[in-house]
């Protein structure tokens, strides 16, 4: 470079000033000054470029100042991303009520090549860490890996020790931990997340997506409600603690929006307490548990004779014998043995009744009914926990299977599906998607029509007369015209059904003139008490549920109490069709 | 009025002070100020990690302080003559201990680039570089002055002897700064412009060597180019304290990457800045170092003196580079690499070489009768 430097240095210099402009002056004079005219052009670049430079660091610096979040989550490493992005939404109930939110932790972590003495620091660790053997730790921390936990989420008291005893090499980082205020009371809707903070089950998982990327600013609103679920699940623990059962579940759900303003799955579990994976606690027996839920399966009988066009009000079946079928047997389990009509075939749940009506729509018929209204498929929801129904194919769908389906066995369904059927009965004929999101009011929620306006108001009317006169009075409620259909259900196992152990349940609405929630109560193995006469069935156990969660949620819902005994009102409720004498009188 | 307050002031400091740039000085004082509250902010946590007393850095760089300014202030007064005098000496000097630092100095984190001389630990290469900016830029001027001097040939070798030197340490930076500056003064000396373009080349070249042939160059740049295949933990933590300070900063003292960073008292002494007083100060530093360099260049501009121009140049080159590759590297605009931010790192050497460097500015740029020539 410096040999060529110097040989082609005289020639180069004649060219740098502008030609015309030197030509004009003395030779010497121009000679003299060239050197430094050509330095102070050359100034004037090398100035230039580093006021470029330092107007670069200015930009760079605004630019930092302006948008710091972007550039936070560009510039980091997946690690980082990892530790830095545990910014999760909170989750807040329809009304604000915090459900789960974050709480800044410490975690304890290892640079091992670092250490000096794994031996002596496993030792001081395990007096401040008792929970860790010598051996984990020292497996921890011997090693030449820069990056290793140690424990996450210390007590503040733990951070301390370990912070006083000094050790090189060890460091904490600063996280978030997830934790959910309310504790087991929505253990089963929200779920809960790993270690890492992504959701691993529940609505943490079904919106994890959306819970991780969104600014905390904006919690997740969900449609429930905590003071409902609050109720529900009091009501439902008690009955489960005053029948002895194994477990039960619940639902609050809004049949004009297909919002779910209250979901309880008992047992629960506490999301902020250590999880496993295999607890059976944290089985959803409202979305993932499918049962035979016996003659609550009765209202989409009726629903889908009536809309058929199959059966009138006014028509009946003989209900004095049992059917025998091939090696079956379909008996009454409140037998009147004589012909009823078809409210009273609802009313006293006549299962010879319901049996022969579905034979006259047919199985291909009652096979897309039930499919029209959403039961022989997997509800899509904001959690992963979703049962899928069990239900005969269409070559398995025979008579028997009609017969038996149309008092709710043979079909196995989730409690919501229950739910989200009755919704669907009572609210005009519409099927909606049931959401644990909370939907803008005043919004008509999206549904299709599945059933005529006319099936839905008769079937009003019949699940009204099953509290008023039927198997469901416990249920009622005064005030909230609650009308529904008790269903008690033998549980099936491997070798058929057990006679006791029973799924009670009571699926109602209200107020039954113009209904809005759909609440739902299931018992999973109830035993009879002195107070129900030793009975387990439904109307002993869950329809008494429903109605003191009628009582006591309806006000908190914007339901008013009315005169269940106005002229109107028992107009709106009338049906006329019952063949004794008796039953008349009480219209 | 004014003028005759001038001419009229005949003493030593009254010339000094109606003659030297007073803008360029207010604005290293500024920088110098800035730096001693970062280094009461920075030093304590840093003096503690490594167990030494809470204020030894913040007593040892007030102690440095006091003949940094003495130096700045001398140095200042001298004649363009004795500032190349002074330069050519500093040069012989350093240079001389920048081979006695390869061969014999003590190795701090990897690198040997420091020398103990009479109980005190000096970094040769600071002083190296701005009495070389010096030297050459007397060579490439004599060049001009008397054809028959190998002015530019001489240049040339002690450009190439020192970064010899420094790649032997290895300090790579160093030797970039080095070569950069070099290239400079060559260039505004009137390099012929294929040339100029030859030692670009040459200089990619060189960068490219390291990066293949230098694991730690080549790692550095990995990771600059894509975070993930390494650790970027200083850089950062670095950008996350700046953006946390926000406009106006936490507040003097009231910053944490202090204690997070190892050399958040030297490398990334800019990050602690934006933390502790804000982005506003930030841009104002930038301003600073920007208004010396550029403001230099402007005096040297106007001088009819080569030997000024190509010396202020060389100097301020350095001075600058520094300034922005240690705030690019903090900005994540750069790979990562250690290089002190001058005035307000902590660090004796890189203070008064600092110091010296910028007094040998404010000298050269001094209002003088424009018929002045370096003597040959």
């Amino acid at each position: 470079m410096t040999d060529l430097a110097t040989e082609n240095w005289k020639d180069s210099l004649m060219v740098e000033p502008p030609l015309g402009v030197e030509s004009n002056q003395p030779l010497s004079e121009s000679r003299a000054k060239r050197p430094i005219e050509i330095a102070r052009t050359r100034l004037l670049v090398a100035g230039t470029i580093f006021a470029l430079c330092f107007a670069v660091l200015g930009v760079r610096i605004v630019d930092l100042a302006v948008n710091d979040e972007a550039e936070i989550a560009r510039s980091t490493t997946g690690r980082e991303a990892g530790t830095l992005g545990l910014a999760r939404a909170d989750v807040v109930d329809r009304n604000g009520m915090l459900l789960a939110t974050n709480l800044p932790t410490v975690s304890l972590y290892v640079d091992q090549t670092k250490v000096i003495d794994p031996e002596d620091a496993a030792d001081k660790l395990h007096a401040v860490l008792p929970e860790y053997s010598r051996d984990t730790l020292i497996k921890r921390i011997a090693g030449d890996a820069r990056y290793v936990w140690i424990k996450r989420s210390l007590t503040p008291e733990q951070e301390y020790q370990i912070n006083r005893l000094g050790l090189p090499g060890f460091s904490f980082e600063r996280e978030e931990r997830r934790v959910y205020p309310q504790g087991p009371l929505f253990a089963h809707v929200l779920g809960y997340t790993g270690i890492d903070n992504r959701g691993l089950s529940g609505v943490e998982r079904g919106l994890d997506r959306s819970l991780a990327a969104s600014d905390r600013k904006t919690p997740v609103m969900l449609s429930l409600d905590l003071r409902v679920q609050h109720i529900l699940a009091e009501e439902l623990s008690r009955a489960i603690v005053d029948f002895k059962g194994v477990g039960g579940a619940g639902v609050v759900l809004d049949v004009d929006s297909g919002e779910i303003i209250a979901m309880v799955s008992l047992p629960s579990f506490d999301p902020n307490g250590k999880k496993q994976q295999d607890d059976p606690n944290q089985f959803n027996r409202v979305t993932k548990g499918v049962y035979e839920l016996g003659s609550t399966f009765k209202a989409f009988t009726l629903a889908m004779a009536l809309d058929y066009g199959v059966v009138d009000l006014d028509d009946g079946y003989d209900a004095s014998m049992p059917i025998r079928i091939a090696r079956f047997t379909i008996n009454d389990d409140h037998p009147e043995n004589r012909w009823l009509s078809v409210p009273e075939i609802f009313m006293h749940s006549s299962n010879i009744g319901a049996a022969k009506m579905a034979l006259d729509v047919g199985a291909t018929r009652q096979r897309a009914f039930l499919k029209k209204i959403g039961l022989l498929d997997s509800i899509k929801l904001e959690m992963p926990e979703v049962g899928q129904p069990q239900s005969p194919t269409a070559k398995e769908w025979r008579d028997i299977s009609t017969m038996t389906i149309a008092f709710g066995h043979g079909v196995a369904v989730t409690p919501l599906h229950l739910a989200s059927g009755i919704a669907t009965l009572v609210n005009g004929g519409f099927l909606r998607e049931p959401t644990l999101l909370k939907r803008p009011a005043g919004v008509p929620a999206p549904g299709t029509r599945v059933l005529k306006a006319e099936t839905s108001e008769i079937m009003r009317r019949l699940l009204r007369l099953v509290v008023t006169d039927g198997t469901g009075k416990k249920a009622s409620a005064p005030g909230y015209l609650v009308g529904g259909k008790t269903g008690t259900a033998e549980k099936s196992s491997a070798t058929g059904y057990r006679k006791k152990s029973l799924i009670s349940t009571f699926v109602g609405a209200f107020p039954m003139n113009r209904p809005r929630y759909v609440v739902l109560a299931m018992i999973d193995e109830p035993k009879g008490n002195e107070a129900t006469h030793g009975f387990a069935t439904a109307g002993w156990t869950a329809a008494p549920l429903v109605s003191r969660v009628v009582t006591r949620t309806a006000p908190l819902l914007g339901v008013g109490p009315l005169d269940e005994d106005a002229a109107p009102v028992r107009h709106e409720m009338m049906v006329n069709e019952l063949s004794s004498g008796a039953k008349l009188a009480s219209f | 009025m004014m003028l005759a307050t001038r001419a009229g002031d005949r003493s030593l400091l009254g010339r000094w002070w109606w003659s030297i740039d007073r803008w360029t000085l207010i604005a290293v004082m500024l920088l110098a100020a800035v730096g001693a509250i970062l280094t009461m902010a920075a030093g304590p946590s840093a003096a503690q990690r490594i167990g030494l007393a809470p204020m030894h850095f913040v007593q040892h760089q007030f102690l440095f302080l006091v003949p940094a300014l003495a130096v700045l202030f001398g140095v200042s007064l001298l004649s363009p003559k004795n500032v190349r005098r002074l330069g050519v000496l500093g040069f012989a000097i350093g240079f001389v201990l920048l081979v006695s630092t390869v061969l014999l100095g003590s190795d701090v984190k990897g690198a040997t680039r420091w020398i103990t001389l009479a109980g005190i630990t000096i970094q040769p290469s600071e002083f190296v570089k701005p009495c070389l900016a010096v030297t050459a830029a007397w060579m490439l001027s004599l060049a001009r002055e008397k054809p028959e001097v190998p002015g530019r040939l001489i240049a040339a070798l002690l450009y190439v002897g020192v970064c010899g030197l420094l790649v032997l340490q290895p300090d790579f930076g160093m030797t970039m700064v080095a070569a950069v500056i070099g290239f400079v003064q060559f260039f505004l000396a009137g390099l012929p412009l294929i040339l100029v373009l030859l030692a670009i080349a040459l200089l990619l070249g060189v960068a490219f060597g390291a990066y293949t042939l230098l694991p730690h160059v080549a790692e550095r740049i990995d990771r600059y180019l894509d975070p993930s295949t390494g650790d970027t933990y200083q850089v950062d933590v670095s950008l996350r304290a700046l953006q946390s300070g926000g406009l106006l900063g936490r507040g003097p003292g009231e910053g944490s990457v202090k204690n997070l960073l190892p050399d958040s008292h030297t490398d990334f002494v800019f990050a602690v800045a934006g933390e502790e007083l804000g982005l506003l100060v930030c841009l104002g530093i930038v301003a600073l170092f920007g208004f010396v360099v550029l403001r230099g260049f402007s005096r040297a501009f106007k001088d009819s003196s080569l030997f000024v121009v190509l010396a202020v140049s060389g100097l301020l080159t350095q001075f600058g580079l520094q300034a922005l590759v240690n705030m690019g590297v903090t900005l994540q605009l750069l790979p990562a690499k250690g290089m002190t931010l001058p005035f307000i790192s902590y660090g004796g050497s890189s203070l008064i070489a600092t110091a010296l460097a910028i007094g040998m500015v404010l000298a050269l740029t001094r209002e003088r009768p424009q018929d002045w020539r370096p003597m040959p």
